[in-house]
């Protein structure tokens, strides 16, 4: 079939930049394919994406050489406007999508530049509102909508139009697990129903290969390293050798000591095939590798009472509940998950703990000691919160400056400042940049800049929202690691995450927020084995369960956190 | 026609938003009783800077209707069109300085010609423009608006050099130069 | 937060009048009562908002918010009128009645208190107006109005968006200065004015870089769905005109045109009962 998409020795280098971000880019996608583009952060793939879109050459500025085709013509040929009827893009940011007042508006707006009239533009708003299941909240606020039903809004918005190619860039970043799930369904179905090629960023592989994938294309250091099916991908090394993280149910298979091949089939857990000899060696190596784990004296260090809070509205005596009841004990030396589906309460939570918002109902002890009355400042020399959004936190123009504020702020000598934020700019993977300017860095890299500053203060706590949103495998370990060692010194952790393998392999206990209710204060292995669990809290069950499931083992939870331990132990020590 | 472009567009509208949150709900005390000191011209001067006469001069008639608008008490069109009007000339007046801005240059000469173009487009505006139109408008007594245009005129003109240099200056050093940026090993 | 203009929903024949038709008259409203002095023309122009109000079905404790603002407003404005120009009455009347002596040119004069009469019925007969408009029109729909009476969609579309950034950006401002305060920059410091200014800009050098950002994010989203490439556009919430519509803009109009008329026939802009 004729190609839709075509890169002719394509590269690509910003007007800011000394070298190429893309180099020699060949690739081509065909109509009704679905390809997934995988790569470490800042190698290049969001500059890819828009190459296709024609952002790239008329917005951002830089020399282009080859060519990109959309359609049989080059898109140095054509306009934005022209390309638009042909590739639609859903843009990472969800709130910068998102223009309209209220979410038929939003879908609406390609519709009212192209001046479409009455009735027809009501007509194709709703049928586009229905495809996507949003047409319960037509007269919404994008300030009222989930992140999940954001992303339904944004599906609409460029599907009205009815492009041939639709392009992802991270869709999952900060949904939960369920919504991220249903997400994947609902681009799948799509792309069936219209025919639509289909090219997704993702770094959470597993999530995306949950329906079917034509092909992954590997990106590293602006080239493409390969550009195969799913399955011989993923019976390779490239993946791991690149800093991507392979899905969890294949290393658990290698840890066993199988062997991964393509006709196995390994894309997905429920297609893969696994031989007679293949099982029991998973289940011999669980056996041999049982083991209890022992018991460690635990002295809280944070505790919440009973806390509820709710967000005032708009107008007099019309409360939003945020959270109801909330009681639990974090000990020192911890590393802690907290988890649930969006809108449960869990940034919320941690703002109030950091005085962010006042508490209203229940009590919050530090070490034993009431903290009413502590402002904010006073809190954070205690315990340090990295919020979500890392455009919020950054306030200097050098990423040296950035991290070094709260450190001048404290009054700390030039000398010890240097030593300490230049260990941590080390530890953060942002040495290499440390002279650039915060703006001239990917999202992923800024997320780590505003991590380096609070870990440079060294508080007793941290509390991490989304830490590894937008991050690579190996930024991702790197920073994990670091959290470990600081954890190690009795520095105390916790991390809200919707990433199911992070709670997994690091948290040695989770809480599970509900709809602002505490559900459950439990290990991970048992949250995830547990159905009534995810179903409450829209999380996902673990391929691991699945696996224990197909090689026999019917302790999955003791399955689930022998895996973890045995990484714990055997892999990064 | 001239076409405007959709960054200017949305330009306009982010910053007519920041003008309207920062000068609805941002109010530093100040010495006098009962004023307070208000920073939006900062802003406003800014955007102007950045971005031409056109978005200065819509940011700052939408902003400010809809301040007015919100607080209810009427729109006071004639102070609604001297915000309008110190945009547009802070923007006609830094046209050199928004040339070189975009590639990180901010220093002494641009600080300087920043500040005299919103001094005396400051003295326009609440010296001139807007008591005259009260005048026009409201047939309100001549000392009355002169005495009120001088008020704010200088504390408006005291925030925007202190803001409006600042964030300047912020902005122009977030720039990257061109070409600059390699990795350092 | 989201509803810092404080449309309220209800049903009521100005509600279901389109925005375009709200907004020329709320436009030839406060022109009428921009060049009027006379005083018979903005009684009726407050009597009439007060009924309008009744038909709208909004209650006055809705708004009562901004009802007690503006009289603090109003109070304010009325002293220092008084207290820098307390013989302006005279000037414009050309008589002078004295009624209360507080001494030398603080006499209160008849004039004057009419003249201070007038200053606050000018402002009763805007401000409800506006607060009507105000309430009973969408945000949504404001856009499309003013793209309707003529002012171009893209600046049209710039105020459709400011609407829909002002809550965002509350927020924002909100956690960036708690997160800074966190990372120990003092912001409620018992300092001088200029340091609190200082401290104020280090909340806005990062909401401003942020916007900055969001900026070239948003224009790209928009780009990349069409904005801006032809001359004309259609609008999701636009209503047609119906007879209510046309009938209420004419009404408006004749306001205007009586304003003009007066201000022709008294010969100036005050209508002067003391000659
Ligand atoms: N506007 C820009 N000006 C200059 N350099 C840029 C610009 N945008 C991106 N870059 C640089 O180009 C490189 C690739 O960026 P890109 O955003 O394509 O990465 P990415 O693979 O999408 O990363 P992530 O997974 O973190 O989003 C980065 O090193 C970044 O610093
Ligand atoms: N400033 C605010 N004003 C009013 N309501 C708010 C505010 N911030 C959050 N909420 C509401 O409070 C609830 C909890 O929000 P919170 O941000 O704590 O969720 P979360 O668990 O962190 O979700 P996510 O995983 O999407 O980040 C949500 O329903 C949200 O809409
Ligand atoms: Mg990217
Ligand atoms: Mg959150």
């Amino acid at each position: 079939m004729e190609p839709i998409i075509e890169f002719r020795d394509l590269s690509f280098q910003y007007n800011a930049q000394a070298s190429p971000t893309l180099k020699n880019i060949e690739l081509s996608i065909r109509k009704r394919e679905k390809v997934l583009i995988a790569g470490p952060s800042g190698c290049g793939k969001s500059t890819l994406i828009h190459c296709i879109n024609g952002l790239i050459p008329f917005s951002y500025k830089g020399t282009m050489t080859g060519e990109v085709l959309v359609k049989g013509k080059p898109t140095k040929e054509q306009s934005v406007f022209d390309i638009s009827h042909t590739v639609g893009t859903v843009l990472q940011d969800l709130d910068g999508q998102f223009i309209g007042l209220t979410v038929a508006e939003d879908i609406a707006f390609a519709l009212e530049n192209e001046a479409v009239e009455e009735p027809e533009l009501h007509e194709r708003v709703r049928k586009a509102a229905e495809l996507v299941n949003i047409s319960s909240h037509m007269d919404f606020s994008p300030g009222e909508l989930s992140g999940g039903q954001k992303q339904r809004v944004s599906l609409a918005g460029v599907m009205v139009e009815d492009v041939d190619v639709l392009l992802f860039d991270e869709p999952l970043a900060n949904l939960d697990p369920a919504t991220g799930k249903k997400t994947m369904e609902l681009i799948d179905d799509i792309g069936r129903q219209t025919g639509a090629a289909i090219i997704i960023i993702e770094h959470r592989l597993e999530d995306v290969l949950w329906r079917h994938v034509d092909r992954i294309v590997l990106m590293g250091e602006g080239r493409i390293l390969a550009d195969t099916s799913p399955d011989e991908l993923l019976s390779g090394e490239l993946l791991k050798e690149n800093g991507i993280r392979e899905p969890l149910y294949l290393t658990a298979l290698k840890y066993a000591g199988v062997k991964i091949s393509p006709e196995m089939k390994p894309r997905s857990i429920r297609t893969i095939r696994l031989s007679e000899e293949d099982r029991r060696k998973v289940s011999e190596w669980y056996e041999s590798r049982k083991a209890p784990e022992p018991e460690e004296e635990k002295i809280p260090v944070l505790e919440v009472r009973d806390l509820s809070f709710a967000y005032a509205g708009e107008r007099k005596g019309f409360a939003v509940p945020a959270l109801e009841h909330i009681s639990a004990k974090l000990y020192r030396g911890e590393l802690l998950a907290i988890v649930g589906q969006n809108g449960a309460g869990k940034s919320t939570l941690s703002k109030v703990i950091c005085g962010f918002e006042t508490l209203q109902e229940g009590t919050v002890l530090l070490n034993g000691e009431d903290m009413a009355g502590l402002s904010i400042k006073e809190r954070a020399d205690h315990v340090g919160y990295v919020m979500q959004n890392p455009n919020q936190m950054i306030s200097q123009n050098l990423i040296y400056d950035e991290i070094a504020l709260g450190l001048r702020k404290r009054g700390i000598g030039e000398e010890e400042i240097r030593e300490r934020v230049e260990e941590t700019l080390k530890v953060c993977g942002l040495w290499k940049f440390r002279s650039w300017p915060i703006s001239a860095l990917s999202y992923g890299q800024k997320k780590r800049v505003t991590i380096a500053s609070i870990l440079v203060l060294r508080p007793e706590v941290i509390i991490l929202d989304e830490p590894t949103a937008g991050q690579d495998y190996r930024h991702y370990t790197d920073i994990m690691e670091f959290l470990v060692a600081m954890n190690r010194r009795g520095i105390t952790i916790v991390m809200i995450t919707h990433d199911m393998h992070l709670m997994l392999e690091y948290a040695r206990r989770t809480l599970v927020l509900c709809e602002r209710k505490l559900l459950a204060d439990t290990t991970g292995a048992v949250v995830l084995t547990s159905p009534e669990l995810i179903k409450a809290a829209d999380l996902k069950e673990t391929s691991l369960y699945d696996l224990a499931a197909l090689c026999g083992i019917e302790d999955a939870a003791g399955y689930v956190q022998c895996f973890i331990d045995y990484e714990r132990q055997e892999v990064r020590s | 026609m001239k076409k405007f472009p959709v960054k200017q567009v949305v330009a306009v509208g982010i910053g007519a938003a920041l003008f309207f949150v920062v000068g609805r709900f941002v109010a530093i005390p100040s010495p006098v009783p009962n004023t307070n000191i208000t920073i939006q011209y900062g802003i406003l001067g800014f955007l102007a800077c950045v971005f031409g006469p056109v978005v200065g001069i819509l940011a700052g008639l939408i902003g400010h209707a809809l301040i007015d608008a919100s607080y209810g008490y009427g729109i006071w069109w004639s102070w609604v069109i001297a915000s309008g009007i110190f945009g547009l000339l802070v923007g006609f007046g830094c046209k050199k300085v928004s040339s070189v801005i975009d590639d990180g240059v901010f220093s002494w000469k641009e600080i300087l010609t920043f500040n005299v173009v919103q001094l005396i487009a400051h003295v326009v505006c609440w010296g001139v423009i807007a008591p005259v139109l009260d005048i026009l408008i409201y047939q309100e007594p001549i000392e009355k608006l002169f005495a009120q245009g001088l008020v704010a005129g200088i504390g408006n003109f005291v925030t925007t050099a202190i803001v409006g240099t600042l964030l300047l200056l912020a902005y122009a050093k977030a720039k990257p130069r061109k070409g600059s940026l390699k990795e350092e090993a | 937060m989201t509803n810092v203009f404080n449309y309220i929903d209800r049903p009521s024949p100005i509600h279901r009048l389109t925005g375009a038709t709200k907004l020329v008259c709320v436009l030839l409203w406060s022109f009428a009562s921009m060049i009027t002095y006379d005083t018979r023309l903005l009684v009726l122009l407050v009597v009439l908002s007060l009924v309008l109000f009744g038909i709208s079905k909004i209650q006055l404790k809705e708004v009562s918010f901004v009802l007690n603002f503006m009289l603090v407003f109003l109070l304010l404005n009325n002293l220092t009128v008084y207290l820098i120009s307390p013989r302006y009455g005279t000037e414009i009347y050309g008589t002078s009645h004295e009624i209360l002596f507080i001494g030398g040119r603080y006499d209160l004069t008849l004039e004057q208190l009419f003249y201070h009469l007038n200053l606050v019925l000018k402002f009763m007969s805007m401000v409800p107006a506006i607060l009507l408009f105000v309430s009973t029109t969408e945000p949504s729909e404001f856009a499309a109005s003013l793209n309707r009476i003529g002012v171009r969609y893209s600046i049209a579309y710039s105020v459709s968006l400011t609407l829909r950034y002002i809550p965002d950006i509350q927020r924002e401002f909100h956690e960036i200065s708690q997160a800074q305060q966190a990372r120990g920059v003092e912001m409620t410091a018992k300092e001088n004015v200029f340091k609190r200014i200082k401290s104020a800009a280090s909340i806005l050098v990062p909401l401003i870089l942020s916007s900055m950002n969001r900026i070239e994010v948003v224009s790209n989203a928009m780009e990349l769905r069409g904005f801006g490439k032809k001359n004309k556009r259609t609008w999701y919430r636009a209503r047609a005109f119906r007879r209510a519509d046309y009938l209420a803009m004419a009404f408006c109009a004749l306001l205007l045109v009586a304003a003009v008329v007066l201000n022709l026939v008294n010969g100036s802009r005050f209508w002067n009962p003391f000659t």
